[in-house]
């Protein structure tokens, strides 16, 4: 059976919604941000209107002002999108089992097998962007082609309220004069670096040696190579068809900069305490720690260091990344946001060597202790018990990662690199 | 910015008397108005998922006949709901 994948996508997805749900800004600018008084004041999400004035997303409030000073914030509400996001794959389930999320706004669709009950795929994406319209009030964009890196180019191609078709037979003409920016993964190092070496489009990647994209971008750039080819063979997953989880995370950008070693300290503790238990949580211990630090300028980077075993114990993981954060900064200035990430993930009853020169008893003692802990606050609520460390910020470190919405980024190999 | 109040003069949310079937429909019989008034619903022609770009929502859309006009009454999650006519 041949593949036919789409790719929808909505398009302004956050601000989308509050546009439809708020008729009085409709004609206007809008952008979604998060609180200023928090710093979290960075747009999220923009209608076409902000775009068109130049406003991007990620970019902070005050510099979005400035390009476009009658523009209209409204703060996100996540419970609204999600339940947008839920009846938009209700109505993808009407037409295949085969539904991946992509984040909360995109997925794709393989409708290969409901081509003798409902058409082409061409046909299929019509009427689902006809219905989001109708049923929803929000448009998307859908992507048809054979595979899912191209059907996810082709619904960016055109938008709002459309679909693109991109074939075996015409995907040199459609997908090869585009940027080469447009393929998914190709972000802003990858592009320099092909762009340095007179690789501007998709189809100058087609045309590459895949030996000369290795040596240049290591596995990736046979990767990229593959899908610039059509040769993506990734499939999309069935519904419920839970992807194995690959790394645990938290980050925070924390309600004012930190100065010391003892702010850093305090806020690895929550991090790598939220970690840990989301870890025991889900029956895991992972192998390596991942730290990343983002400066007030925003410049940021990421370092990991391994463990000698697994471990999901937050007294084990934050003196691993004090260590990694103090052999990385130099503080050079104050830091704006932190986060750790526990990859190389195990099942935490994996048998594991024990040590003759670190003490056995200590660390068994340790891990009921934090199971102690996980009880405490899943009986009387996550504040009921804290680090003494977070007493001397009062209330201002006090956040509790794990129940804050997050939306995470979603890998595209599930559970396969 | 904005706050999160959704609430603006299109959006109508009124109260409704309906009944459940015995095979699990629900069926406006009634909508009363924001002034007290009460409307009986002589019949619906019409149920389906929709949006209402006019009232600023969407949920399930029941195209109902009130005194011989058509008039669309919207069941958003918890809450029923009519587009303000205007004009």
């Amino acid at each position: 059976m041949p593949r036919v994948v789409l790719h929808s996508d909505i398009n302004n997805f956050y601000a989308g919604v509050e546009c439809l749900h708020r008729p009085a800004i409709r004609s206007r600018p809008v952008a979604v941000a998060g609180d200023p008084a928090l710093r979290h004041g960075i747009v999220l999400a923009k209608n076409d209107l902000a775009k068109a004035a130049g406003v991007t997303t990620g970019e902070p409030i005050w510099k979005a002002l400035k390009r476009c000073p009658d523009l209209v914030l409204v703060p996100p509400n996540y419970p609204l999108y999600l339940r947008y996001s839920r009846m938009a794959r209700r109505i993808y389930g009407d037409y295949t089992d085969q539904v991946e999320p992509f984040g909360l706004d995109e997925a794709w669709l393989d409708v290969g097998g409901s081509a003798a009950l409902r058409g082409s795929g061409e046909r299929i994406a019509h009427e689902i962007r006809a219905r989001v319209r109708e049923e929803l009030g929000v448009t998307v964009s859908v992507g048809v082609s054979f595979n899912k890196v191209f059907a996810k180019l082709g619904s960016d191609m055109k938008k709002p309220d459309a679909v693109s078709v991109i074939t075996r037979e015409n995907f040199r003409e459609k997908a090869w004069p585009l940027p080469a920016k447009d393929l998914l993964f190709v972000g802003g190092a990858t592009r320099r670096k092909l762009l340095a070496n007179g690789i501007a489009t998709i189809g100058d990647i087609a045309l590459s040696s895949p030996v000369f994209l290795r040596s240049l971008l290591g596995k990736w750039g046979e990767v990229l190579w593959t899908f610039a080819n059509g040769n993506d063979s990734s499939p999309v997953m069935r519904t419920g068809e839970e992807s194995a989880i690959k790394s645990i995370g938290n980050s925070t950008t924390t309600p004012r900069d930190l100065a010391c070693d003892g702010d850093v300290r305090a806020v690895f503790c929550v991090l790598c305490e939220s970690v840990a238990a989301r870890l025991r949580t889900h029956g895991l211990k992972g192998r390596t720690l991942q730290i990343r630090v983002r400066d007030c300028d925003l410049s940021s980077f990421e370092r990991q260091g391994a463990f000698d075993r697994p471990t999901s114990l937050a007294c084990e993981m934050v003196p691993r990344a004090m260590e990694l954060f103090s052999a990385n900064y130099a503080w050079a200035k104050p830091i704006r946001s932190l986060g750790a990430r526990m990859t190389g993930l195990v099942p935490a009853d994996t048998p594991a060597q024990v040590s003759l020169f670190c003490d056995e008893a200590a660390r068994m003692k340790a891990e009921r202790l934090e199971a102690a802990i996980d009880a405490l606050r899943s009986r009387f609520g996550h504040y009921c018990i804290g680090r003494a460390v977070l007493l001397r910020e009062g209330a201002r470190f006090s956040i509790n990662p794990r129940d804050e919405h997050t939306i995470h980024p979603v890998p595209f190999f599930k559970g396969s690199v | 910015m904005t706050g999160r109040d959704y609430s603006h003069p299109g959006k109508v949310y009124v109260e409704v008397t309906a009944t459940f079937k015995e095979d699990g429909r629900l069926i406006p019989l009634a909508i009363v108005w924001e002034d007290g008034r009460r409307f009986c619903i002589d019949r619906v022609t019409d149920i389906r998922p929709a949006a209402s770009l006019k009232a600023g929502g969407c949920g399930i859309r029941y195209t109902c006949l009130v005194r011989g006009k058509p008039a669309y009454l919207y069941f958003e999650q918890d809450r029923w709901f009519v587009e303000r006519r205007t004009g």
